[in-house]
């Protein structure tokens, strides 16, 4: 597999599909990993990174989930391919910094990908369309327990997998929910439910992980806590937080469909409308018009714009996204003429 | 009164800053207060979070010093360094820091005993006993759910342990 192969496929988790898939986008489990006897990463030496490189490797040709995956060397990519491979979500921000000695493994359909040598020696993660956590924490424990067989893990019985960052210690599993909640952003109850989230110490992060602000209505909610409870424990105290604000937004769209209606129906179909005539449109004004859409879709209000086309452009009107569809390097500038005539052609084929 | 930063503004957030023991007040209104906070909550990141919790409930100026020249007899990172940098050195480091870093992750985590997955458990024991421990983890949580009246839950549950079954049959 090439990158420019997973340009026209849609990675699974973007499918609009599964549990919940009106206002859960995707469930995703990741796992922090360490080999034994190997400094992690930020401590370790050149020569132990490809160690660790050529190690984990050699191990996940082995495992038969991970069988027909493709292995990208970091330092051989470009820099617009690095930022592709971040707007699908198949590794993070960091890790496309300071490339030396760092690779990411990705699965066929994109359902797992690896990433080596970021924070910790191994960053397992599987996505899933839709609300989906324990099918995802089956798949990717498997996967690990594969990896275990192959690979001598840091880990201790009291303190369990042994990680760089003493927040991720214990199962080093991070469960994240991403939710898209335009009617408690309008209503402006999101702060109230964001606060008392954080109380719960479980975080709130934007469509890109650490350090990303919310967009277009997007949140993602995941444990912070991973020690002291069991894989199964942490995955089902974020299904309890989850259900509860899919219930609240869910109300929320409610109060708005008997009050509003009409304002509502007025600004999904002038975001619709600016979509399918704009010329010039930045990825910001389109994640938020897309937020509305789908929100209509959702609703009803707007029909035949499938989900999973709304959910595709929310990736392919990245930049990097943009740049791969046309080959090239483009400026700020082209890029938003560009984006509003892939919208366009997109939309007003349906 | 306008607010300091934008001066257009009438100043609605009244904030105290105190920075090296020099107090100053600040009055914005609440779109500057708000960028104001963001701000300070970059500069304020999860290493220092770390640094300081490392420091804490060790009162004692000699444990203080003992606990910054303690160091990894495997990889050589002290712990002066990991509260510069809040990342460990390598797995070993667990146990050279083990009386500084018990307490510390009882305070990230509220607990410091792991009860999670064991690799050397998955080692020994072979794929087939491991599924059918998977299945009988379900329907212990089927029961769970149905004592208490999670239902959605509960039929999740249901269909999970029927598919796996019958993946099992074919």
């Amino acid at each position: 597999m090439q990158i420019n192969d997973l340009l026209n496929h849609t990675s699974e988790w973007l499918k609009g599909t599964g549990p919940n898939s009106d206002i859960v986008i995707s469930s995703r489990i990741r796992l922090a990993r360490n080999l034994n006897k190997i400094p992690f990463p930020h401590w370790a030496d050149k020569g132990q990174l490809d160690e660790v490189v050529n190690t984990v490797s050699a191990a996940v040709a082995k495992v038969s989930l991970l069988k027909k995956s493709t292995l990208f060397e970091l330092a051989k990519l470009d820099s617009i391919d690095k930022q592709f491979l971040v707007e699908r979500h198949l590794m993070s921000i960091e890790h496309a910094q300071k490339t030396e000695h760092k690779a990411v493994l990705v699965s066929e359909e994109e359902i797992i990908s690896v990433m080596i040598n970021e924070e910790d020696h191994l960053r397992i993660q599987l996505m899933q369309s839709g609300f989906n956590l324990f099918e995802a924490w089956n798949i990717i424990n498997a996967v690990d327990d594969d990896l275990a067989k192959l690979l001598d893990y840091a880990f201790l019985p009291d303190f369990g997998y042994l990680t760089a960052c003493p927040t991720n210690t214990g199962t080093g599993m991070r469960g994240s929910v991403m939710l898209h909640l335009p009617a408690l952003v309008m209503s402006r109850q999101i702060e109230r439910v964001l606060a008392a989230i954080a109380k719960l110490s479980f975080t709130t992060r934007g469509l890109y992980g650490e350090g990303t602000q919310a967009s277009g209505n997007f949140f993602q909610i995941s444990n912070q806590v991973s020690l002291g409870h069991s894989e199964n424990e942490i995955i089902e105290n974020i299904n309890g937080l989850i259900r509860q604000i899919i219930e609240q937004e869910t109300q929320a769209r409610e109060i708005m469909l008997s009050k509003s209606k009409e304002v509502l129906e007025d600004r999904i179909n002038r975001s619709l409308g600016i979509l399918k005539s704009a010329r010039i449109i930045t990825s910001q004004e389109t994640i938020e018009l897309l937020s509305m859409i789908r929100l209509g879709s959702d609703l009803g209000m707007i029909r035949g714009i499938d989900r999973r086309i709304i959910n595709e452009l929310f990736i392919t009107t990245q930049p990097a996204h943009l740049q791969k569809l046309e080959n090239k390097k483009l400026s700020s500038q082209d890029r938003d003429l560009k984006r509003a005539e892939l919208i366009r052609n997109k939309l007003n084929l349906i | 009164m306008l607010c300091d930063i934008c001066g257009k503004n009438p100043a609605t957030v009244h904030l105290t800053e105190i920075i090296d023991e020099q107090m100053n007040e600040l009055h914005l209104c609440e779109d500057c207060a708000r960028n104001k906070s963001a701000a300070m909550e970059q500069q304020f990141g999860l290493s220092d979070l770390l640094a300081g919790m490392a420091d804490f409930g060790k009162p004692s100026a000699a444990e203080k010093e003992e606990a910054v020249n303690a160091k990894c007899p495997a990889c050589g990172l002290t712990y002066a360094d990991f509260k510069k940098v809040g990342r460990l050195g390598c797995g070993e480091c667990y146990n050279a820091f083990r009386g500084y870093l018990a307490p510390l992750l009882k305070r990230i985590h509220g607990s410091n005993q792991h009860i999670g997955k064991n690799p050397s458990k998955v080692k020994t024991s072979s794929r087939m006993y491991k599924k059918k421990a998977n299945l009988e983890d379900l329907r212990n949580q089927l029961q769970q759910a149905i004592q208490k009246e999670a239902f959605e839950e509960a039929a999740r549950l249901r269909d999970m342990i029927k598919e796996i079954e019958r993946k099992k049959e074919s």
